[in-house]
């Protein structure tokens, strides 16, 4: 397999997850603004910073209002992980390893394109919204689901598999952090409520509540969210079984010595006991620092097959 | 019931459809009865599938303004063009006769030159061509075939016989929007398939894949195989990225490749470098290695030519074929096909002028706003006078730079070129509108002529530029068997 279709089977993936992700993030955060107290101040800005676009928004944005993040994070050309932008990048990438791609999975990736494109404006309305997103959702789940009935389980399929993992570990520690800044932010007297609130929605933004129900048979609280999301060995997106899904991958790889040797470096760093009795600040540090190991994962990736010097 | 076709005129060129109003050739008969009975708002819903499915199926191409490029849907008229089997096989002889006889003349051309010394043609050729390589001299591809895809342009005139007009030897493209116009008709018209013998046209990407095997310089059993784009800007790229599909090889862009020191290619993949056989290039040959040709190119690959010149790697077409896809060569066709086969072309040119006869450019001059003037080695429609629809200032241009290059300009009589009904406007009303063919041939250790080919029609009323780039659209077009019994 070509270094460069490698890679872009890895993007594609990476943004597939992305779109969804972000649909699916946009869904329950409106959910957890309708159910916190109105004492409780949450602003949708929260959602550019959980994605550290703090400065690409405010070059494009003075207001700091529902509808400018609302239309920068589903709408927004600029923004490099928009659900439009990354639409079509998915298609870009596939347009370039069309070879690869199961074909029906490209005419899939067209009408989810040309379904997102016609109806924008049902997107940014909030009486529509909801129905656009799912949508969007529907259409990610769709092709993942042709992806993974149809493609063979070789080399191009693993680089799939990898970026999935990745962007979903990623967004996992984002929405993590995200929810603890949040818990460390709501100073109400109704403190045990809110915790309740906002780790639910973390929760759901994840698609995890119900497993999490089941799995540690405890009620939605930090103490016992965080772990789950972190370490949980079945849950798809805790952060544990994603990295071990990417060593998994790339076990499977021409070659994989160099890339194995940094990932085990990061599992175990990973696995390092951390007290979830505290949720305070330093806490938060360590979450911030998971972020940034997750994301020289990129790196040990693209050096070992993307980048085609040999 | 009256219905919108009983207002198609008919004109003093051929229609592929209508013999006289209300009466289709027999090929077409079937379908005729079909949509003439077809209802506006069914004629409608029908249209809207197909612009749906082709936007769907993402078949595009690339236009380039000033505004960026721009990826636009492919322009589709839901209306075939159909031909009959018995007239498609002679044609069919006549594409195979052509191509082989253009090969001889390329490899000729770049080792002994037989053809120049007998006088037959004049050694301007060479000279003036833009696409004369000298870095190809003394090189003999496997199988003689220099040119291994062509795709040559037919146009019918009003007696109804195709003629050659041109043929596109370097990157011709077109042949998978041929094979999606099918696609698309099945989606469309499913009812008119059962009623009617259309020749399928699947087996392009088999025989090119064939074709492309027959030119290994290794003796494997599987050669590696791929085809060269020069990248998602390309106006083709929709036609490399699905064909690379339909055989089943890597599609690669120049920094794909390497040339290493023992004059072989590889490719770079996840596991390292990957020797490769055959390159179905789709980059001109100026672009192919910034070693031999444009030092800059970011598209080839540096030692491209070298590894070719040691026989390491087999280039589709190969370096230096568009020699022969030039005006001026495309008016000794038939002396060529004479001069190494022997026989008479199975297909006639269109009358053609050389400007650099005396004589004939006098006619040329004087008769600038009867003719079509081509510059020998432009393609798509680019850079050519037609003289009925242009200006004074135009004609006066063209005389300055006729005279200024006469080598470099040839002159034909206006086409009459055929028209075929093509739904037209809000109320889709089946209108003619000119058209032209553009099989495509193959030549390798076999020869193989698509079955049709893509049609191309002038969208705009009385037009004669078909290509895509400049308002054309195009048509599914079927062979048609009508001697034997019908399929109900």
């Amino acid at each position: 397999m070509l270094s460069r279709v490698a890679e872009r089977l890895y993007w594609t993936a990476r943004y597939l997850e992305r779109v969804s992700s972000t649909a699916t993030l946009i869904t329950s955060y409106e959910n957890l603004l309708y159910d916190l107290p109105k004492n409780v101040e949450l602003s949708w800005y929260n959602l550019i910073i959980i994605n550290d676009q703090e400065q690409e928004f405010n070059e494009l944005y003075s207001s700091r209002s529902e509808r400018n993040v609302i239309k920068y994070l589903i709408g927004d050309r600029d923004n490099g992980s928009s659900i439009m932008h990354s639409l079509h990048f998915i298609r870009e990438n596939v347009r370039t390893a069309r070879d690869v791609i199961p074909e029906k999975a490209w005419e899939l990736i067209c009408e989810l394109s040309i379904y997102a494109q016609d109806n924008l404006d049902q997107g940014i309305k909030r009486r529509s919204r909801l129905e656009f997103l799912e949508n969007i959702v529907k259409g990610c789940s769709q092709i993942n689901g042709l992806i993974q009935s149809t493609m063979p389980r070789d080399a191009g399929w693993e680089f799939m598999l990898i970026g999935c993992n990745l962007e979903r570990a990623d967004m996992t520690s984002r929405y993590l952090e995200a929810g603890l800044a949040a818990i460390l932010q709501v100073k109400d007297e109704n403190t045990i409520n809110s915790q309740q609130i906002i780790w639910g929605s973390v929760l759901r933004s994840l698609d995890a509540t119900q497993y999490y129900l089941r799995a540690t048979k405890t009620p939605v609280k930090g103490q016992a969210v965080l772990p789950y999301l972190l370490r949980d060995s079945c849950f798809p997106k805790s952060i544990t079984y994603c990295v071990g899904s990417i060593i998994q991958s790339c076990q499977k790889l021409p070659e994989p010595e160099l890339a194995l040797e940094k990932l085990k470096k990061v599992e175990s760093k990973l696995a390092k006991k951390i007290d979830y009795e505290d949720l305070g600040d330093a806490l938060l540090e360590k979450l911030n620092k998971l972020q940034i190991m997750l994301t020289s994962i990129h790196f040990i990736i693209s050096e070992s097959w993307f980048i085609a010097d040999h | 019931m009256s219905s919108q076709w009983d207002d198609y005129p008919l004109s003093e060129f051929f229609d592929e459809m209508l013999s006289t109003p209300g009466n289709a050739r027999k090929p077409s008969q079937k379908l005729y009865n079909y949509l003439s009975k077809l209802s506006p708002g069914s004629v409608a819903s029908r249209k809207a599938a197909a612009e749906l499915a082709v936007r769907e199926m993402g078949i595009s191409f690339t236009v380039y303004t000033d505004e960026g490029n721009i990826d636009r849907a492919w322009p589709f008229d839901i209306i075939p063009r159909v031909i009959a089997k018995k007239q498609w096989d002679k044609t069919e002889a006549g594409l195979k006769q052509r191509l082989q006889a253009l090969n001889m003349f390329i490899d000729d051309l770049y080792n002994k030159q037989n053809i120049i010394k007998d006088g037959i043609v004049p050694e301007y050729i060479i000279k003036q061509s833009s696409n004369y390589r000298k870095e190809c001299e003394g090189m003999s591809p496997a199988y003689g075939a220099w040119a291994h895809v062509c795709g040559t342009d037919l146009v019918r005139d009003k007696d109804g016989e195709f003629y050659a007009l041109e043929d596109n030897l370097r990157v011709p493209s077109g042949v998978s929007y041929m094979l999606e116009n099918r696609s698309i008709m099945k989606r469309v018209l499913p009812e008119v398939f059962k009623k009617v013998d259309i020749a399928p046209i699947g087996d392009y990407p088999a025989e090119l894949f064939e074709t492309l095997s027959s030119l290994s310089p290794r003796q494997i059993s599987k050669p590696v195989i791929v085809v060269l784009t020069p990248g998602i800007y390309n106006s083709a790229y929709f036609e490399h990225a699905f064909l690379a599909q339909k055989m089943g090889v890597e599609l690669v862009q120049g920094n794909d490749l390497v040339v290493e020191s023992d004059d072989c290619v590889y490719m770079k993949t996840i596991a390292g470098l990957e020797r490769v056989d055959v390159i179905y290039r789709r980059i001109d040959d100026m672009f192919l290695d910034p070693d031999a040709f444009i030092p800059d190119s970011m598209l080839g690959v540096k030692g491209l030519m070298r590894a070719w010149r040691s026989g390491n790697v087999a280039l589709a077409n190969a370096p230096g074929a568009g020699v022969a896809d030039d005006k001026v060569v495309y008016a000794f066709v038939p002396q060529i096909i004479k001069y190494y086969l022997d026989q008479d072309p199975i297909i006639s040119n269109v009358e053609t002028f050389l400007c650099y006869d005396d004589k004939q450019r006098e006619y040329v001059l004087n008769n600038l706003d009867k003719l079509v003037v081509k510059p020998a080695n432009e393609s798509g429609g680019y850079g050519m006078l037609i003289g009925p629809h242009s200006t004074k200032k135009e004609r006066d241009t063209f005389t300055d730079l006729i005279k200024a290059n006469p080598r470099n300009y040839i002159a034909q009589p206006t086409l009459a070129l055929s028209t075929a009904p093509t739904y037209i406007g809000k109320d889709n009303a089946p209108e003619p509108r000119h058209l032209d063919l553009r099989p495509f041939v193959l030549q390798g250790k076999k020869s193989f002529v698509t079955t049709g080919g893509l049609t191309r029609v002038a969208l705009k009323k009385g037009s004669l530029v078909v290509n895509s780039s400049q308002g054309g659209g195009s048509k599914d077009t079927w062979i048609v068997d009508v001697s034997g019994g019908t399929k109900e």
